[in-house]
């Protein structure tokens, strides 16, 4: 495609849409990160059972779309808080090496892996359109409708989270845990307790965020692993454990991943060469990521 | 399995076998019987987002020996075997394909189907030359077949060779003169698009477009295919796209005003074009074996019948995929002596010829790849084009690959 023909604004929506259902998919990690210091690689797993408890309960049962991302969030939530409590909290308690965290989130990691394909098969799983039709602006901006009630949906959770974090009581507490842990064991903050809310809370994103996608792009066993890594670009970009830095990093990479699919086009795939190497060289120059301290 | 009979005693005993394989990627199904046991093997990938092209090997070929196994076992000379299927997960990674070929190596395996990918089948390729194993890969690159190489026998219609006939069709019957390429940024569906960029060309068809790639994690593929949309080729091939990839690409594709026509030359899943596309993916061409109901015979239907029973339900991947295990079998049939002995059994290859029980008409099982290969280094599968309908494949056209 020549440089001429392209649609400046159909890219920019896209980078949008992008942007929106990243940004709700790397929240969630960064959120765990910033509580416990822990790199949760399950975390794409966690968004593959939303999309197939989303999958089985509105396209298999027929129940309304609404209560089968509620069924996948509530259900997230849930493994999330067991996760926390049984696997998570023994092994942070008995050992100060960093990596044991890494080791045991790997190992859940390949654990849900085996579940899920157990579970569910190995095929490709989707269901049936929540919205017929697509908005057509004059062929310059083409955007499905359910594409931007998904954008819309996700829009919604990050608002709703945000505001969580910033105005209630849990939320006050695990933005403090996450300043300083210490400090706010000594002002009274409940740490075990506000840890478990913070990954029941973490898994539950990735759960909405797989149950609103299982409706534009399905769900299938084995795409846990790519999520977490995509998951973990974005974190990285905005600055590990920085709420704003995910949100932040999802943008630029949904806006990215259009523009370079768009410009680039004519020299085949360059579009992630390019963002593996500006992230290398972006990491290089600032370790931290964008909105990330340098002291962790 | 969970997603259609939840309380199926079968789909719980189906999915205790899988996670035994995911959690040690190497099992070996019990087999209780006076017979003696013929071991065949598998090395592919069942695990990972390509796990259903091995999956769907794997389980057509203990569906296979089930029926076999069932009905008394096989007669090979004057010694009845009764088949275990012997299964590695390679991961996608040819390092641990080969680390499964030398699995069946110690097994004393001489028969081994797969593995799925282009690198895993090369890499495995002095691993089964040493070890006097045949493999039936499900992988394109002529060397694996041509001489020197002779072990490898390619397990499927190639897109090189699948390409070519469908592109006429459609030149032919629908008037395509335009066409446009799109793959995964993987070895496999970039090697597919050069030669079917190659046949489109050399059939005189106007090539618009041969760039576009995407990740195969591609959680939105609007940005991907608008170029391609604009461009409103005639035709666009989907080169080596994987089942999990398919619907999102033609509903995108479909919903952003792209009129012309979709193909691949890979196997698809109806249900999968189903539940992902709906009826945006009507008229979406694909490639398949025994695909349909009005081509195939009881023969396949008992088969479909007992995947389904043993693994809750059935792939359209294995309409392809169910020949691999029948070939060894006859051809082991028709040649006692090469049980132990592939020397034996590339020998017989030259002459082999049984009858098809999975398609109706006096269809054959052979040895081809004279054309491409210069040996018969290819199983003789139907070329059998489906269009996808509400739901369903139905054949467009059956060609013969020499």
């Amino acid at each position: 495609m020549s440089s001429e023909n392209i649609v400046m604004e159909q890219v920019l929506v896209n980078g949008l849409y992008l942007g929106m259902q990243y940004a709700l998919i790397a929240l969630g990690l960064t959120l765990i990160f910033a509580l416990m210091n822990v790199l949760n690689f399950a975390h794409g797993q966690l968004y593959v059972v939303g999309g197939f408890i989303t999958y089985i309960i509105y396209g298999k049962l027929g129940l309304p779309f609404f209560v089968a991302i509620v069924a996948s969030g509530v259900t997230l939530g849930l493994v999330g808080a067991v996760i926390e409590k049984f696997l998570f909290r023994p092994v942070i308690r008995k050992s100060v090496r960093e990596e044991s965290t890494m080791l045991l989130a790997a190992a859940i990691a390949f654990f849900l892996d085996a579940i899920i394909l157990l579970l569910f098969g190995e095929k490709q799983r989707g269901v049936p359109k929540i919205l017929d039709g697509v908005m057509n602006l004059d062929f310059v901006v083409i955007m499905p409708y359910d594409r931007i009630l998904i954008a819309a949906l996700a829009g919604s959770a990050v608002v709703t989270f945000i505001l969580f974090m910033q105005y209630s009581k849990p939320g006050r507490a695990m933005r403090a845990l996450a300043q300083d842990r210490i400090a706010a064991q000594l002002m009274g903050v409940n740490v075990d307790r506000y840890s478990m809310i913070g990954f029941a809370l973490g898994a539950m994103l990735a759960g909405v965020a797989g149950g609103l996608l299982v409706s534009i792009v399905g769900v299938n066993s084995g795409i846990g692993g790519p999520v977490s890594i995509k998951a973990f670009m974005m974190v990285m970009i905005g600055g590990a454990g920085v709420i704003s830095g995910a949100i932040a990093g999802g943008f630029i990479l949904g806006m990215l991943e259009s523009i370079g699919l768009t410009v680039l086009v004519a020299y085949g795939d360059l579009t992630y060469l390019v963002i593996f190497v500006s992230l290398m060289i972006f990491l290089s120059i600032r370790p931290q990521g964008l909105m990330g301290k340098p002291w962790g | 399995m969970f997603v259609n009979s939840f309380s199926k005693y079968a789909g719980l005993k189906a999915s205790l076998m899988t996670a035994a394989l995911a959690l040690t990627s190497v099992h070996s199904p019990i087999t209780l019987a006076a017979n003696e046991v013929l071991k065949i093997g598998f090395v592919g990938v069942t695990s990972g987002p390509a796990a259903s092209w091995g999956i769907s090997n794997q389980r057509s070929m203990e569906a296979g020996a089930a029926i076999i196994n069932d009905n008394g076992g096989v007669k090979i000379g004057s010694v009845t075997y009764d088949l275990e299927i012997v299964s590695f997960d390679d991961q996608k990674d040819p390092k641990r394909a080969i680390a499964g070929m030398e699995k069946m190596a110690q097994e004393n395996i001489h028969y081994v189907v797969g593995p799925n990918v282009d690198d895993g089948a090369a890499a495995v390729r002095p691993v089964a030359e040493q070890n006097d194993i045949i493999y039936f890969p499900y992988a394109f690159p002529k060397s694996l077949y041509q001489k020197p190489a002779s072990n490898a026998v390619l397990g499927m219609v190639a897109n090189y060779q699948s390409g070519p006939a469908i592109y006429k069709f459609l030149k032919d019957n629908n008037g395509v003169n335009t066409v446009a390429f799109i793959a995964a940024n993987e070895s496999d569906p970039l090697t597919q698009r050069e030669s079917g960029v190659a046949a489109a060309e050399a059939l005189g068809l106007k090539v618009v477009s041969k760039t576009v790639t995407y990740q195969v994690d591609t959680t939105d593929f609007s940005p991907v295919i608008i170029p391609i949309v604009k461009l409103q080729p005639d035709l666009l091939v989907l080169s080596g796209v994987a089942p999990a990839n398919a619907p999102q690409i033609i509903r995108s594709a479909r919903e952003l005003g792209f009129k012309g026509l979709i193909s691949t030359e890979t196997g698809q899943d109806a249900q999968v074009l189903q539940e992902g596309a709906g009826s945006l993916a009507n008229g979406f061409i694909s490639v398949g074996g025994a695909s349909t109901p009005t081509i195939r015979t009881k023969n396949m239907e008992a088969f479909i019948a007992r995947y389904t029973e043993m693994f809750g339900e059935y792939n359209d991947e294995s309409n392809t995929k169910v020949y691999a295990l029948e070939y060894i079998v006859e051809t082991l049939k028709a040649n006692p002596a090469a049980i132990n002995n592939v020397d034996e059994f590339k020998k017989t290859m030259d002459t082999f010829s049984a009858p098809n029980q999975y398609l109706k008409g006096d269809q054959v099982l052979r040895y081809v790849g004279m054309s491409s290969f210069g040996q018969r280094r290819q199983l003789s599968i139907p070329l059998v084009v489906n269009v996808y309908n509400e739901g369903k494949f139905e054949t467009l056209f059956i060609a013969e690959v020499d």
